[in-house]
């Protein structure tokens, strides 16, 4: 036992990859299945704030490439099941954890979409977000994870880069389209940065995720990397963070930023967000009235099977 | 919980005529035909391919990271099937 767990951190120490039916630690196994479902259901849920404006689209070329990024979404969603299911939990089981709330997915998805710029900032800061994160993840220990990200991450620029033309046209817009713009920004901001988790001071999961390169980067290291980014970012459209402490600061070669309210990632986190019930109503509701469709699905093909066997 | 689940099929796909077809994923569905309209959806949105196969997963025999050993090793010692095994003058051409 104890050389096995010796012989599976070298591999990873090696920067080998650990693939299925490789011997892995209970934890790990665990640790991964926990945190390659709530990726998928993050990506599953965010198909929700998105899906309100869909209908609401202001031309055809936005409508078109707003269903085009919700429909990866899905693909995302998927990609990640399937890697999921290959550590021994069922697709069914997976979905149970996430409708009973037993699951969490990303906090970003518990607030509202309230105008037509949120598609802009979702894009720009919550795909950017998620990508920087992504990257990282790429290079991770699990085999199908790290697939399943190369495969995201190719997808995920298009996403990122719709987000910030519409804001980018918006800020070249009116008085009140570039008001639209900038409130949308007020509203995600702090939201995005809390993305990254909870500063590594507290971070419970942090430093075994790292030994097992689960995680390459800390919270606060992708955090960073972030805002780093973004501020030149926010400059090209003219629109301002809404953090008052935002500086650069030369010594260290990155902005300082102020302080994030934990007490409100938490209340999310725990289910108070704004829209905690209403996104898993939705995936229960949708869940619930597709039934008839995966029997019926699964009738035709056994009846089908029959018949040929005749 | 109870009811039947769709079953899991592995998915690849030629990404052009001349290359061969790679593993891409897996996806569930309740029988092939869909399990070839679900690859279509999740795996080529963006031309990836030109052709796809879809097989049951049950169907695949996985050989056992356990038995790597029996399996590969015999390989290891076989030097003498590599070009670089044999000891030839430098003045040899297009050898």
């Amino acid at each position: 036992m104890q050389s096995q767990e010796a012989a599976f951190q070298a591999k990873i120490d090696a920067g080998q990859n650990i693939e299925p039916k490789d011997w892995m630690p209970e934890k790990y196994r665990k640790t991964h299945i926990r945190q390659i479902s709530q990726h998928a259901h993050s990506e599953i849920v965010g198909m929700l704030p998105e899906g309100n404006w869909i209908t609401r689209a202001p031309s055809l070329r936005r409508k078109v490439a707003l269903l085009a990024k919700v429909q990866d979404e899905a693909g995302h969603g998927l990609y990640l099941y399937s890697a999921a299911e290959t550590l021994g939990i069922s697709r069914d089981e997976l979905f149970e954890q996430l409708h009973s709330g037993k699951a969490k997915y990303s906090s970003i998805f518990n607030y509202p979409t309230l105008s037509w710029a949120d598609m802009g900032a979702i894009g720009w800061l919550v795909d950017g977000a998620a990508i920087i994160n992504q990257v990282m993840l790429t290079r991770t220990s699990y085999g199908p994870y790290a697939r399943a990200m190369v495969r995201i991450c190719k997808e995920e620029s298009f996403h990122q880069r719709q987000g910030y033309e519409i804001m980018l046209t918006l800020c070249e817009g009116t008085e009140v389209q570039k008001q639209l713009a900038q409130d949308s920004l007020n509203r995600w901001w702090w939201p995005s940065l809390m993305m990254f988790g909870p500063p590594d001071a507290v971070s419970t999961h942090t430093e075994q995720s790292m030994k097992w390169r689960i995680k390459l980067k800390s919270n606060d290291e992708l955090r960073q990397q972030f805002v780093d980014i973004t501020v030149p970012q926010a400059e090209i459209l003219g629109l301002t963070i809404p953090d008052p402490d935002l500086k650069w600061n030369e010594e260290r070669g990155h902005y300082d930023f102020g302080e994030i309210d934990w007490d409100e990632f938490w209340q999310v986190v725990k289910g108070n967000g704004p829209c905690n019930r209403e996104r898993l109503s939705a995936r229960n509701e949708a869940w619930d009235n597709g039934a008839w469709v995966r029997e019926a699905a699964i009738a035709h093909a056994d009846k089908k099977k029959s018949t040929q066997n005749v | 919980m109870n009811k039947k689940e769709w079953p899991i099929w592995e998915v690849f796909v030629r990404s052009k005529n001349g290359l061969e077809h790679r593993h891409v994923g897996s996806l569930h569905a309740a029988d092939a035909e869909m399990a070839m309209e679900n690859a279509r959806d999740v795996y080529t949105r963006r031309s990836e391919g030109v052709s796809i196969w879809v097989v049951e997963s049950k169907h695949i025999l996985a050989s056992n990271p356990e038995n790597s050993g029996e399996l590969f090793e015999p390989a290891k010692d076989k030097v003498y099937r590599h070009p670089t095994f044999y000891d030839l003058p430098e003045e040899l051409k297009h050898m």
